[in-house]
This record gives C-alpha cells, sequence and structure tokens, in this order.
C-alpha cells in the first residue's frame, strides 16, 4: 500500500472513528433526557429538573462535538475519497443528502429551542422539541446506517447501458440484507453507551457526595436501561453475526481466524495471529464452538480464510477488535446485572466499577466498528470498489500536515471534553 | 414535464451557499468582533448566536451535500483541489464551534483559552472560505498572482462577515454594545465597499472567461445594474445605522445577495471554471429525481421551522438566556 492512500485511510478512520463516539453518546441520550424532562413536567420534583439540566449540558456539548467532525466528515469524503463519489455516487449521494434534509436542519434547528427555549416556550412545546432532537438523531443513524450497509452488502443497484452505476430499486438499496440489524445494533449500542455514561458520572458524584438524591436516582435509572439493553443486544449480535456469515462469510473468517475451512471449527478464544505464516500461536480453543455458534450444529461447515484467495482482510486488527467489543460486553453483562439489588445503597466498590465503566461504551463502539471496516477490506464497496481505487491525488506531504492538524485538535477537544463532563458531573 | 435537472439542482445549491453565507456568516462575524468586545458585552454577543449557530452551519453541509450528490466529479476535484484551505476551514470550524460550548462551562484561563479559540476559530474559519472562493473562482490556477488574489478575497470576506456580524448585533442587542457595533459595523462597511472594488477590478483580471462575459458592450451597460445596485445599498445601509434597527442588517444581507448573483453570473454555467460545467458533472437523472422529490417536500419544512425559531427568539438577545452553564 502506498503512503499517500495509507495516510487518507488513517485520517479517515481517524476522523470517523473520533466522529462516532459523540452521536453514540447523543443517539441514547436524546432519549433519556425526554423521559427526564417529561418526568419532571409530570412529578414538578426539582430533582427531576436538575437532572435534566445536568445532562442537557452533556448532550449540548456532545452535540457540538459531532456535529463538528461530522461537518469534516462531509469534506472528507470529496477531499480523501474523490473516486468514491465517481463510482457509487449515484446511490451514496441521495442517501446523504437525506440525511441533512430530513435529520441534521431538524435537530440543530430545534436543539436551540431545547437549549435556550425553556422559559419561551409552553412546557408541551419544549418537550416536542426534545422529542424532535431525539428522532432527528435517530433519523440521522437510519440514513447513515443504510449507506454504511449498502456499502457491506450491496443491493437494489443496477448499470445502466451507459456503464453508471445507479439505483435500481431505492427500498431494496435502503432496507439492503444488513442493515436492519446493523441499525438495531447501532441504535442498542448508543443506549447502552448513554446507560453506561449517565451511571458512571453519576457514581463519580455519588463519590463525593454520598447523599446526592438525583445522582442516585441516574445511577439506577443507567444501570437498568443498561441490564435492560444489554441481552438485548446480545442477541442482536449473534444475529447480525449470522447475517455476516451469510453475506460476508470473509469477515467471519477473520474474526474467527480461522484459517482453513473446518467441519467442527473451534472457538478461538485468544492467540497471537500470524497473517504471514497464516496461523495463530499460542491459541486457546474450544473445540467445535465456532461451528455451533455459526451454524448452530457442532459439526456444521465453517468457511475459512483459505476459501477467499487474496480477497481478504487484515486478519489480526479485526480478530482483536471482535474480542474487545465482546469482552466489554460481557463486563457490561455482569455489572449491569450484578448491581440491580444494589442499587437503592450501593456499596463505594460498586460505585467504582460503575465509574471506571463510564467510557466503556466507547471502547465496545469503536472496536465493533473497527471490525466491520476493516473486515470489508479490500472492499470500499463490497464487490463494487476497492478502497485503493478511491483515493484522491492529495500529497503525502498535504495529508501529513492536515492529519497532524486533525491529530492535535482532536486529542485539545476529546481531552477537554472528557475532563469537562466529568468535572460538570462532580461539582 | 421535463425538468432540465442539473439546472435545478444548481440553483438549489446556490440557493443553500448563499443561505450559509449569510446564516452562518453573521454568527462568524460576531465570533470575530469578540476580540473587540468587554466580557459582558461578550456574553450578550454569544447569547445572540446561542440558538442559531448550529443550524446556520447545517446550510454548508446542505450545500456540500447537494455539490456531491448533483455533481460528483466536481465534488472530488473542487474539493480536491481546495485540499489544504478545507481543512484549515474544518479545523477553524471545529475550534469555535466546540468552544462556544466550552466556554460556557470553564472557568478562570481556561475560559480565556476559550475564549480566544473562539475567535480564533471563527477568523480562521471566515479567511479559508475566502481563500477558497478566491481559488474556485480562477480555476486553480498555480502562480503567485493567483494567490495573492485569493488571500484578497480571503480578507474580503472575512470584513463582509464583520458587517453582517456587527449589523447584526445593531439588530439584536441595544444600549452600549448596540452603539459600539454601529461602529463596528461602519468599519465593515468600508472594509466591504474596498474588498468589493479591488475584487470586483482583480477578477477580470484574473479569468479571461469572467473578463468577456462583463466587458461585452451593449451587455455592460444592463450588467451596471448590479454594481450601481450594490453601491445604493451601501449608502442607504450608512445613512440607516444608527436610524433603524433592522434595516442595517438588511442592507448587508441584500449586498451578499447582489455580490452573490454577480458571482454566479460569472461562474455559470461552470461548477469547475473553464473546465466542467453542470450538464458535464451532473449525476445520474435518476439519483437527481429521487433527491429532487425529497428536496421539494423537505425544504418547506426547514424552511418553516427555521423562521419559527428565529421567532421564538425573536427581539433583544437577553444574557440569562445563555448564562454561566445554565440552560434555562
Amino acid at each position: 500500500m502506498d503512503e499517500a492512500l495509507l495516510l487518507a485511510r488513517v485520517q479517515f478512520g481517524l476522523n470517523i472513528g473520533f466522529h462516532i463516539l459523540f452521536p453514540s453518546i447523543t443517539i441514547g441520550l436524546a432519549w433519556m433526557l425526554v423521559y427526564f424532562r417529561v418526568k419532571y413536567e409530570r412529578t414538578r420534583d426539582p430533582a427531576w429538573l436538575d437532572t435534566y439540566r445536568l445532562w442537557v449540558k452533556v448532550f449540548a456539548l456532545s452535540f457540538a462535538m459531532g456535529v463538528v467532525s461530522g461537518v469534516t466528515m462531509s469534506f472528507q469524503f470529496g477531499t480523501n475519497w474523490p473516486g468514491y463519489m465517481l463510482a457509487v455516487g449515484n446511490v451514496a449521494g441521495p442517501l446523504l443528502a437525506y440525511e441533512v434534509l430530513t435529520a441534521f436542519f431538524l435537530e440543530a434547528t430545534f436543539l436551540g429551542v431545547m437549549l435556550f427555549g425553556m422559559n419561551r416556550v409552553s412546557g408541551r412545546v419544549h418537550i416536542a422539541s426534545a422529542a424532535v432532537v431525539a428522532a432527528g438523531t435517530t433519523l440521522s443513524a437510519f440514513w447513515i446506517l443504510a449507506l454504511n450497509s449498502w456499502m457491506q452488502t450491496p443491493a437494489g443497484h443496477v448499470v445502466d447501458p451507459e456503464g453508471e452505476l445507479i439505483a435500481g430499486s431505492w427500498l431494496q438499496v435502503i432496507f439492503n440484507p444488513s442493515f436492519p440489524l446493523r441499525f438495531a445494533h447501532m441504535l442498542l449500542a448508543s443506549g447502552i453507551t448513554a446507560a453506561f455514561l449517565v451511571a458512571g458520572l453519576s457514581a463519580w458524584r455519588l463519590l463525593k457526595a454520598r447523599e446526592d438524591a438525583p445522582a442516585l436516582k441516574t445511577l439506577a435509572f443507567g444501570a437498568r436501561i443498561a441490564a435492560l439493553l444489554v441481552p438485548l443486544q446480545i442477541v442482536v449480535g449473534d444475529l447480525h453475526g449470522l447475517n455476516t456469515l451469510e453475506h460476508q462469510p470473509a469477515k467471519i473468517a477473520a474474526i474467527e481466524a480461522l484459517w482453513e475451512s473446518q467441519r467442527g471449527a473451534p472457538l478461538v478464544l485468544f492467540a497471537l495471529v500470524d497473517e504471514e505464516t497464516g496461523t495463530n500461536n499460542y491459541s486457546l480453543e474450544v473445540p467445535k464452538l465456532a461451528s455451533l455458534i455459526l451454524t448452530h450444529d457442532a459439526d456444521g461447515e465453517v468457511l475459512g480464510l483459505d476459501e477467499f484467495g487474496d480477497d481478504i482482510p487484515p486478519v489480526a486488527p479485526v480478530f482483536i477488535a471482535f474480542r474487545v467489543m465482546v469482552g466489554v460486553g460481557v463486563l457490561m453483562l455482569a455489572l449491569s446485572w450484578g448491581s440491580l439489588r444494589s442499587l437503592k445503597n450501593p456499596s463505594r466498590c460498586l460505585l467504582w466499577c460503575f465509574a471506571g465503566m463510564t467510557f466503556s461504551g466507547w471502547i465496545a463502539v469503536l472496536a465493533g466498528w473497527l471490525v466491520t471496516e476493516i473486515g470489508r477490506q479490500p472492499w470500499l464497496v463490497s464487490g463494487i470498489l476497492l478502497t485503493a481505487e478511491a483515493a484522491g491525488e492529495a500529497s503525502g506531504a498535504e495529508l501529513g500536515a492536515s492529519l497532524t492538524g486533525y491529530v492535535l485538535v482532536y486529542a485539545l477537544l476529546l481531552l477537554s471534553y472528557m475532563v469537562v463532563i466529568t468535572h460538570l458531573a462532580r461539582k | 414535464m421535463t425538468f432540465d435537472l442539473p439546472l435545478v439542482f444548481a440553483l438549489l445549491m446556490g440557493v443553500a451557499i448563499l443561505a450559509y453565507v449569510v446564516l452562518d456568516g453573521y454568527d462568524l462575524g460576531v465570533g470575530m468582533l469578540m476580540a473587540g468586545a468587554e466580557r459582558t458585552e461578550q456574553e450578550l454577543m454569544v447569547a445572540s448566536i446561542g440558538p442559531f449557530w448550529d443550524a446556520n452551519e447545517t446550510w454548508l453541509v446542505l450545500g456540500i451535500g447537494l455539490l456531491l450528490v448533483a455533481f460528483p466529479v466536481a465534488h472530488g476535484e473542487v474539493l480536491g483541489a481546495l485540499y489544504l484551505p478545507v481543512a484549515a476551514m474544518l479545523v477553524g470550524l471545529m475550534l469555535r464551534g466546540v468552544a462556544f460550548e466550552l466556554r460556557l462551562k470553564a472557568e478562570g484561563w481556561h475560559r480565556e483559552l476559550w475564549n480566544w479559540l473562539f475567535w480564533a476559530g471563527s477568523t480562521l474559519a471566515s479567511f479559508s472560505q475566502g481563500l477558497m472562493l478566491g481559488r474556485y473562482i480562477t480555476g486553480f490556477e498555480p502562480g503567485l498572482g493567483y494567490w495573492l488574489f485569493a488571500l484578497l478575497v480571503g480578507a474580503g470576506v472575512c470584513g463582509g462577515y464583520v458587517l453582517l456580524g456587527a449589523t447584526w448585533l445593531v439588530l439584536r442587542t441595544e444600549g452600549e454594545l448596540q452603539a459600539k457595533a454601529m461602529g463596528w459595523a461602519r468599519w465593515g462597511l468600508a472594509w466591504v465597499a474596498l474588498g468589493v472594488a479591488l475584487v470586483s477590478l482583480a477578477t477580470p483580471l484574473a479569468s479571461e472567461t469572467v473578463r468577456s462575459r462583463w466587458f461585452d458592450f451593449p451587455r455592460t451597460l444592463g450588467l451596471m445594474v448590479l454594481p450601481l445596485a450594490t453601491l445604493f445599498t451601501g449608502f442607504w445601509l450608512w445613512k440607516n445605522l444608527g436610524r433603524s434597527d433592522w434595516k442595517p442588517f438588511a442592507g448587508s444581507v441584500a449586498i451578499y445577495v447582489l455580490a452573490f448573483i454577480g458571482l454566479a453570473y460569472s461562474l455559470f454555467p461552470y461548477v469547475l471554471m473553464d473546465r466542467l460545467t453542470i450538464w458535464e458533472a451532473a449525476a445520474h437523472p435518476s439519483s437527481l429525481a429521487f433527491v429532487l422529490v425529497g428536496t421539494l417536500i423537505v425544504l418547506p419544512f426547514i424552511i418553516g421551522y427555521t423562521i419559527y425559531a428565529y421567532r421564538v427568539f425573536g427581539g433583544k438577545a437577553r444574557a440569562e438566556d445563555y448564562g454561566h452553564g445554565k440552560y434555562s
């Protein structure tokens, strides 16, 4: 891979990775804010108002981070991947346009009313604004995941007589095979990320002020939402995996680091993957489990990487990222279920656990996206466009200079963000 | 009935970009003017743009989105050629957007730092946009002269945003700050007048296409309506500073609209100056039609609720709308 392509990928990956952190909070948190706001309207309990006011600040900051990194992305499609739009612009462009038209304006405009309008509009209108913002964030996820899923499992497109790729059926393009599960997977991921953020920051607050009533409420709220959503996510995740097995078997083979097709394939829990020789060293395996999970038959055949020739993704990053995602998920399940009985009077140990897991959703979300995006390589759009074909002509020097700028700005912003919201919660 | 779809989209994209320039222009301008204001005034200034800046910036995404959807070839070419100014603008927009939120929550020297970054980000973004425009008009020609021209346009756009920002403050504030804003508006107007004059003279020199468009008698006589109207609007604006709250802002918006029409006339039908027309660069009709249907349905709603939001926050800005970390 040449240097400019690598830099273009690193830059875009960095930006998109930075960006996804914030929607993964705001999609879930927006609906929680609607709940807090409605609770206050119904009960007139000032604790709910305080809760709403605290979390709306976290939301506003997260939303702003999402907007600015999202604007950057809309430009980087052109600056980093001009070949992408040339090849599949007729499909990708309209989906992006619909996201802007139906979601971005809605969110941004009613966010103004939600943040600054509480004294200017009636309670009902204010709640409605919060709900519209939440619906906007979800709608935005709908369109962008439709596009991403189409890139993973393209459907509904045709090639016209002049050789241009166009949409044959927009319904099939949007509801392509991997879309419904990916959308559900991402929405749940956002709910869980926000739940652990709420529970975690509340735990920080309780560690400082033991008797803080709103924080006790939100800790229990976050933990219960997590206890509800994490098992659901495991089910959806499993279905999503089976869907991937059907449509992108090479990705599954990379996830399992399964170099050769076999019946009764073992589940590799851990191994040092050696891509040069195509082997796993020091591997810890459970016999037949991969076949059981993937084919629901202990002796079922699972396709290995050898079936796909050179058409395979880098194995080690996919293999590791998947284990990180699942590992974090297991921790989340254990903590959310383990804590259910002691939320009324949490021990300091439990509070520290939640505090430590404040940003755990981020780790799982990033790991999950790494699996799905690296797992699609070497394709940008499966079977249609190679990543290398889409890169632009920006020189290594230009990319290097702008990459340095982005890295510095992102590091500054991320650090400030984390310091500020932790500080907000402890005040 | 058949539509000339590329033309329709060129028009829509133009409207989106004009809306962006005017809307985000005033809040970028207010950001640049922060440097000249006292602490208490700064609070009012940010309060006056608080509910709007997010939505304002969305018009940029729409404009770029339409370029991407309707003219994918040009999207790649234009953004590729503008790689560094675009990166600089994005860094500026990121810094100011986040600084806007963080300055509320920070204290002490942190707050000063974010205030400064809000100003610096606004300035960097404005200047970069001018630079992009300057490079774009000349078709990304290499050479020192063309770059100097782009720098000139960069400075001009900053002046234009300062004018928009200052007249916005005249509209949205009162008392001492309003008086101060009138002073800024006069400076901004002078700056814009100089900028528009220089750019108008330099553009025909920098681009032959533009020269032949404008200096072609007797068409030139008809075209003189544009500069004359701009001149008249400028005088009208100057005269109304201190007499009316809203007329100066209306005047600066009018100047933008006129300048935009002039620019559109210079460029049309190129989406990439001298190289690619809108028809050559257009995406497949099936894609354009699909997006057009959505746009025609959704755009009236967007305009409707945008007007609603401006009505909710009508009248003079109040500091308590955006106080120290307390959304109310």
